[in-house]
């Protein structure tokens, strides 16, 4: 049965295109109007119109018009649910579509965002095997997220996802196939593990306090600091002692990283030995530069450096 | 012992949230609330308990109940339903079953899938219910039994804003409410089967209701019995109240104990001659029997009946669904103005060593009157009227020689004892005389113009023969208590009257009754003979099934297109604003100042104002305020938009420009 079904979905996706979820990718905000909303009997439905055709059948045979009025109104009723079915998505915008950070072989967020004008209940959106429901108020908003898999690094364009409702009886399912035309950039994997990267000789420095010319700082005297460091004009003017404070540790050395310098690996290994570097610079905080065939990208830390080295990677041919 | 407790069995899918059990079980409820009244108490109470305690039960903790209890209790309920009625097949027991067996769904009730399947067969169940009364009431509270169904049905559905239970339950009431012009237009068009299927149940409950045989106390079920027996319009101007007899059925012959109707029965009325005659037509209700009551007397038979000894109407088939029919009565006749001697026989039958005293005094008031029949009846009116008679709806229980313990000891009862003693002490006297039971009186509702006779209306009554003038009627009881022919059994009596029989609370009722009448009329009794008159206001007498049938597949196209349109109807809510300045637009192009195409609000109003000296300061100050409104801020302040509105609304252009 269950495969029957699924040949079925299969011929009628090569048949009906436009019913199914061959559509074209469309840009953001994607509103759902008739032309794309489908509705069909859900089994529920199917089963309650069986249901209502015996009510039917016995009300007529037993000349009984007070049953007669009451099937009317269920099936009427039931009629109605089906525009509401339809109105349920009717109008309903996804407005924009944010990604997350993914590194390849990682799910990666996905941050839908839904409005429409009138209130709506119980929608729900299969995306990636995934089904997810809300509701709006009017005029409100909703955000849903979903984990979308990754398997490799570059634009990994967004799956086509299904927006269906059964409200408000569960006697009919509406359902339109939304296929934005965006893409999430997955970053490359890195490497599990590979030596650290090639540094210029003066490592030994590294370690060395930093001492200054400026005063760094006045804190209040610890047991154990060098009487040498106490600012003695400073303390004259406070009630206890204070100290100079010279010890920065110096930051971390800058790390040069070069394409050019991994020759030997092969295009995709020598991404993921650059992406592990990177990253690690980025955990320790130090300054870094990356060059690459396509760019060169100065020496600089934090958060928006780290991206823009890991979709400079990701980018590359 | 929280056995309760325990109840975990494995269930697939997700639970039914605990604001979706709340709404089946309530359904479930409803359902039980509408069988009630024909399922036997018992089993009602312990439905309600099964329910209450699944429901108590779940609220603890959510689990199915187990087999070792289910079985049994399916297995107690057919066992208990086939003791109470003999057989599972029929609608009764069938009814019982079905409601039982949802209930006890209800213990395994856990995922919405089996929600789902209970909420429809409750539907099927409400509709059940139907079979067994038809009425406004209980059609209503079928019809809010729905209310729960649909209201469960939706919290099935999963993410929806949080609503307490009233709100939502009010939605369901909307749904309907907008479905009902669909559902009347079906109702009416949905052609109607000219012969059932398969047979129809037949009525198998004792309905209270006039019964072929009569014996003194034998109707006092029926007299406070306060249902609808049936319902009169007469043609032109009604009756008068003391004229309103309807005659149901004919005694003659009398065992010592009871009256009954068919002692010899020859099938052939009585010649009548008649002066004027009074057309009505009476929609009787259900009763299961098969006599057509009818005012006294009918002139001739209607379809499907036939005209019997004593002039009643006998019909071929007992009426089990409403029935109307119109007849033609004479209030002044001559009924058999010549007796056979066969008929003057069995018209002064009486039982051998029954009632000697009571034969006793008729027989001296034979000798004293002679062949003066009016005198004989006169001295029995007077005995009842002077003798220290009473009338009550609970009279002393009579002896073997009833007519004379009634007449000589207790001298207390009603109609029933009244017509009984009478017919008697006549045959005594040697006066033809017998027995006729029917309806007497009735409410007559303004409003509606009809008369509504209710079961409490049964009524007992005499005719004597006198020669030259043939069968005269004779109300032992009037003469007793004038007041059950002018006001009714119940007032007549004044004793054991339920509070709900309070002369006030009646006089609502039976104004109420003309829904009642209302809804049988139009809904009940909307037959296929109805259905084919359907269209005659439009030019077609006859309207058949082909005929009904494009028009519901019509209509329904018509219902789907205005439905379709509502649905796709995309309502633009235009900004406050923006519609003010149209406004403004639609005032300045009046004056003969259009908007250009593409021409800004600033640059138009500057225009206008120049075109209009008179209102340019005015123009001027709305533009700035326009201005201010659009792009001051993301939200303008609401007065200064009311204010705004105002402005637009009050300004006037002055015709005369340049």
């Amino acid at each position: 049965m269950r495969a029957l079904l699924a040949r079925l979905q299969q011929w009628a996706e090569r048949r009906l295109p436009a019913l199914t979820r061959y559509r074209r990718p469309e840009p953001l905000p994607i509103e759902l109007h008739r032309r794309r909303i489908y509705i069909v009997p859900t089994g529920f439905g199917l089963g309650f119109g069986v249901l209502l055709l015996v009510m039917l059948v016995g009300a007529l045979n037993y000349t009984n018009n007070a049953a007669l009025l009451l099937t009317c109104l269920l099936g009427s009723a039931s009629m109605t649910s089906m525009l509401l079915t339809f109105r349920a998505l009717d109008g309903l915008t996804l407005a924009s579509v944010r990604s997350g950070e993914a590194i390849a072989g990682q799910p990666v967020d996905l941050h839908l965002v839904f409005f429409a004008g009138r209130p709506r209940e119980s929608i729900q959106v299969d995306l990636a095997g995934q089904t997810q429901a809300f509701h709006l108020a009017t005029g409100g908003e909703a955000e849903l997220v979903f984990q979308l898999p990754t398997t490799r690094r570059g634009w990994q364009p967004l799956p086509r996802m299904r927006v269906w409702s059964t409200w408000p009886l569960g006697l009919f399912r509406a359902w339109s196939w939304l296929y934005p035309d965006q893409s999430v950039l997955v970053w490359p994997q890195p490497e599990a593990k590979g030596p650290p990267p090639r540094l210029p000789d003066n490592d030994a420095a590294e370690r060395q306090l930093h001492r200054g010319e400026d005063l760094a700082a006045l804190r209040d005297y610890r047991a154990g600091d060098p009487p040498r460091h106490v600012a003695w004009k400073a303390s004259a003017r406070h009630e206890g002692l204070l100290v100079k404070d010279f010890e920065q540790p110096r930051a971390h050395q800058e790390w040069r990283l070069d394409w050019r310098e991994l020759g030997n690996l092969d295009h995709e290994a020598r991404i993921a030995r650059l992406a592990r570097w990177v990253g690690e610079a980025h955990a320790q905080r130090r300054r870094y530069g990356l060059w690459l065939p396509s760019q060169e990208i100065v020496a600089d830390s934090g958060r928006d450096h780290y991206a823009r080295c890991m979709s400079a990677l990701a980018l590359l041919p | 012992m929280n056995w309760g407790l325990r109840w975990r069995r494995r269930v697939e899918g997700p639970l039914l949230a605990p604001r979706s059990f709340d709404l089946t079980v309530l359904t479930m409820l409803m359902v039980l609330a509408v069988h009630a009244p024909h399922l036997p108490a018992w089993l009602s109470t312990a439905l309600g308990a099964v329910l209450a305690l699944r429901w108590w039960q779940r609220r603890r903790a959510p689990g199915k109940a187990p087999a070792w209890l289910k079985l049994p209790l399916i297995a107690l309920l057919t066992l208990a339903i086939v003791t109470t009625y003999g057989t599972i097949f029929g609608r009764a027991p069938g009814a019982a079953l079905a409601v039982g067996l949802l209930v006890l769904k209800l213990l395994e009730t856990e995922t919405p899938r089996d929600a789902r399947v209970g909420i429809a067969f409750a539907c099927f169940a409400l509709m059940a219910a139907l079979l067994f009364d038809q009425g406004l009431v209980a059609t209503f509270g079928v019809a809010l039994g729905l209310l729960p169904v649909l209201a469960a049905l939706r919290s099935l559905e999963p993410a929806q804003a949080s609503a307490t239970l009233l709100r939502q339950l009010l939605p369901g009431l909307t749904l309907l409410a907008v479905s009902l012009p669909l559902t009347l237009f079906a109702f009416a068009v949905v052609p109607r089967l000219s012969s059932p299927l398969w047979g129809a149940p037949q009525a198998d409950e004792t309905r209270t209701g006039l019964s072929s045989e009569m014996s003194p106390g034998g109707m006092t079920e029926l007299l406070i019995d306060d249902s609808p027996a049936m319902r009169v319009t007469f043609d032109g101007t009604p009756p008068p109240r003391d004229a309103l007899y309807f005659r149901a059925y004919v005694m003659r012959f009398y065992d010592g104990s009871s009256w009954h109707a068919s002692n010899n029965p020859s099938p052939e009325p009585e010649p009548l001659e008649s002066y004027g005659r009074q057309g009505y037509t009476v929609t009787l209700l259900p009763n299961g029997q098969r006599v057509l009551p009818a005012l006294d007397v009918p002139l001739q038979s209607v379809a499907g009946a036939t005209l019997r000894l004593g002039r009643v109407l006998v019909r071929d088939q007992p009426v089990n669904d409403t029935l109307n029919y119109h007849l033609d009565s004479a209030l002044h006749y001559r009924m058999q103005a010549r007796l056979s001697s066969a008929d003057a026989r069995a018209a002064l039958q009486l039982p051998a060593h029954f009632n000697p005293r009571t034969i006793a005094l008729g027989h001296s008031w034979r000798q004293r009157y002679g062949e003066d029949t009016g005198a004989i009846v006169k001295a029995a009116l007077d005995m009842f009227h002077n003798d220290g008679f009473s009338y009550t709806l609970a009279p002393a229980p009579l002896g073997r020689d009833a007519m004379d313990d009634f007449l000589f000891a207790t001298r207390q009862g009603f109609c029933e004892h009244y017509a009984s003693a009478f017919t008697v002490l006549m045959r005594a006297a040697g006066v033809p005389a017998r027995v006729v039971t029917g309806y007497q009186g009735g409410f007559w509702n303004r409003m509606g113009s009809y008369l509504l006779v209710r079961q409490s209306d049964a009524h007992a009554w005499s005719e004597v023969w006198i020669d030259g003038r043939g069968w005269v009627r004779v109300d032992p009881t009037a003469a007793v208590r004038p007041e059950r022919v002018s006001l009714g059994a119940a007032a007549a009596s004044g004793d054991g009257r339920a509070w709900y029989q309070d002369a006030w609370l009646q006089g609502m009722r039976n104004r109420w009754d003309i829904v009642n009448r209302w809804w049988d009329k139009g809904v009940v009794g909307f037959d296929a003979l109805r259905q084919k008159g359907l269209l005659t206001p439009f030019g077609v007498p006859q309207t058949d099934n082909r005929t009904l049938a494009w028009l519901l597949v019509a209509g329904g196209m018509l219902f789907g297109g205005a439905g379709l349109a509502w649905a796709m109807a995309r309502r633009s809510r235009m900004d406050p604003a923006l519609a003010a300045l149209r406004r403004l637009e639609r005032k300045l192009a009046h004056a003969g100042v259009a908007r250009r195409r593409g021409e800004g609000p600033q640059h138009y109003l500057r225009r206008a104002a120049r075109a209009l000296p008179r209102q340019r300061d005015a123009l001027q100050a709305l533009m700035e305020q326009y201005l201010q409104l659009r792009y001051a801020s993301d939200e303008p302040a609401s007065e200064s938009l009311r204010d705004f509105r105002r402005k637009v609304r009050d300004f006037r252009t002055a015709r005369v420009v340049q």
